[in-house]
């Protein structure tokens, strides 16, 4: 059984990630929108002041003045919280990042319901959906730390758009600081033979307490780091989906449009298995604690368990 | 047809802005549709900047040490498609693909597709953002380039402008120059009618920006009011055009009627006798 008190803290990898990668390529500039010390590009901020750029609370001009370092060569992080950046600045990303393919990283942080006490207008549960309906858009949730500096290191030598999505929460260590990103396979976080777990960010937690509930039921549930939405690792979900027969999608994101919807369009055209997605229904958040929220809006590790039970009795009859 | 070369003789600039301007409305009648109206407001402007301001390179349009231009109004894209085919950019003949399936002249230009924009656009109130990015880079590059940015009068109503306004003046770009295409009209009617900004000159200044206002159709305001610039750390400078949408052709300049359809073959022929002044 892992370890589930070892937490990481991306936000602060991601931050010095940046300066790490900057070190090495002097076109990364990074653009704020006034909340650096919390998006932790501070850090970056002070290792290189001529190369940050703070915007102020301006969203859509942030996004576009990105897109002009761009067009002039240089490789831009614009980084704010998730709700706004992908939300407000939705049609800068589609009509001048996007349709260009410009060297644009959108690195968004405070996703999900991370922001718990300052309630629903500051939780992004909309943000996959947005961000994967953009052709040339990516879009990565990378779990821990390594899983960060790995994607960081992606995102920069990939020449073009990518949206990388965030939490405030600490998450899970999972793997060891020799891990590399690989957007074709999704990491096997939990054996298991019943069921296939795809889970992200903060949920690989949730879904692993979950599976050890089910273990003691004689479940065997198999836990996936799914880091990438999209491209979706198709060939690894089909993989999966054939080698378990069921398959049940986990994100801390609406089920409209996300991670699990991106499963489900893959399923059903290729190899149709009983599904369930776990994610928030058609809902906004409230102010509270994150595990509150989690267990108010369906996902924690209980709801995922009985997703799991459900599908297998749904299999049986 | 050799590109036109660049001067400062206004008769020649004003032969090359006839030519522009029956390419703009030869090209919109053959698509039957594109914003002929808005476009004929900004040639003297797009001539000015092509053929005498900027720096450029049509056989290495990526060059970058070049100037870049932003057409913010990106509806306008008939004007800046003839500007650029007569400064060499693309073959003239061309223009007469505008908005067909398989042109490289898109309804609202396209950077990957035609060699010589330096940004996309359409969307309004995005491009002078992106030009504080452009300017930016030059000047982290130490590179001398200038960045202009065209908008257009209606296109102030997009909150994003005055957010992008605040960042020149914050960031010090003086080698930013936004230009206003004043002709006063907007889709559904009047500028003034509709939202203004009640003291342009003023907001702009208060703002932070250095601001001029010329004659949008007079070459030797234009050239006067474009020429150098305040150099790294100054203040970003506006130039207010004032213009005529539909300028050069009598019957439709103004007139709401024709913002965006096609000219009838009879209105097309009587708007050529027009430019060749008869």
């Amino acid at each position: 059984m892992r370890d589930l008190t070892r937490c990481t803290h991306t936000r602060e990898a991601f931050g010095k990630a940046l300066v790490e990668e900057a070190g090495r390529n002097r076109d990364i500039v990074v653009i704020d929108g006034d909340v650096s010390s919390s998006t932790k590009t501070d850090i970056f901020a002070r290792a290189f002041p001529d190369r940050f750029i703070n915007v102020g609370i301006a969203e859509q001009n942030m996004v576009d003045i990105a897109a002009g370092l761009a067009l002039s060569g240089k490789i831009p992080f614009v980084s704010t919280f998730s709700i706004f950046g992908c939300g407000r600045a939705w049609e800068q990303i589609r009509n001048t990042v996007c349709l260009d393919n410009l060297n644009v990283k959108l690195v968004m942080t405070h996703a999900g319901l991370s922001l718990g006490g300052d309630g629903a207008t500051h939780q992004g549960l909309e943000d996959i959906a947005l961000m994967r309906a953009i052709p040339n858009m990516e879009v990565i949730v990378p779990a821990d730390d390594p899983e960060v500096r790995s994607v960081i290191r992606y995102a920069v030598e990939r020449d073009g758009p990518v949206y990388i999505r965030l939490s405030r929460r600490r998450t899970l260590l999972l793997f060891g600081d020799d891990y590399a990103y690989d957007h074709g396979e999704y990491p096997v976080v939990a054996e298991g033979d019943d069921v296939a777990l795809f889970a992200s960010g903060c949920m690989i937690r949730e879904a692993l307490i979950a599976a050890g509930e089910l273990a003691k039921e004689g479940i065997s549930a198999r836990v996936l780091d799914m880091h990438t939405v999209k491209p979706l690792a198709r060939e690894c979900v089909l993989r999966n989906a054939r080698e378990t027969g069921r398959v049940v999608s986990v994100e801390e994101h609406s089920v409209h449009g996300g991670a699990g919807s991106a499963i489900a369009e893959l399923l059903a055209e290729e190899y149709p298995v009983p599904m369930r997605l776990v994610g928030v229904r058609d809902r906004f958040g409230r102010s509270g604690s994150v595990d509150g929220l989690y267990e108010l809006l369906g996902l924690s590790s209980r709801h995922i368990a009985a997703a799991v039970r459900n599908l297998i009795k749904a299999k049986e009859r | 047809m050799a590109a036109h070369r660049r001067t400062t003789d206004p008769a020649r600039l004003e032969e090359i802005a006839r030519t522009v301007r029956e390419d703009i409305i030869s090209m919109t009648a053959e698509a039957g549709s594109g914003h002929y109206m808005s476009s004929l407001s900004a040639v003297e402007i797009l001539v000015a900047l092509y053929f005498h301001e900027l720096s450029y390179r049509p056989e290495d349009p990526a060059w970058p040490g070049r100037d870049r231009f932003i057409l913010s109004k990106g509806h306008a894209a008939p004007a800046l498609y003839a500007v650029l085919a007569r400064a060499g950019f693309f073959p003239v003949g061309e223009l007469a693909t505008l908005r067909r399936i398989d042109s490289r002249l898109q309804g609202h230009p396209v950077v990957h597709r035609l060699p010589g924009l330096d940004a996309s656009s359409g969307s309004l109130g995005q491009g002078l953002s992106t030009g504080v990015g452009m300017a930016l880079a030059a000047r982290m590059d130490g590179r001398g380039s200038r960045v202009f940015v065209l908008l257009g009068d209606g296109e102030l109503q997009e909150g994003q402008v005055w957010e992008a306004a605040m960042a020149a003046a914050r960031f010090g770009l003086g080698n930013l120059t936004a230009i206003v295409d004043q002709n006063e009209f907007q889709a559904t009617g009047r500028v003034r009618e509709i939202m203004p900004v009640a003291d342009l000159e003023g907001a702009l200044r208060s703002f932070g920006w250095e601001v001029s206002s010329v004659d949008g159709h007079s070459f030797p305001e234009l050239l006067h009011s474009l020429t150098g610039g305040n150099g790294p750390g100054g203040k970003p400078r506006a130039v207010i055009a004032r213009t005529v949408k539909g300028c050069g052709i009598g019957f439709i300049e103004g007139n709401l009627k024709y913002h965006s359809a096609p000219l009838a073959p009879g209105d097309l022929k009587r708007a050529r006798e027009c430019l060749e002044g008869r």
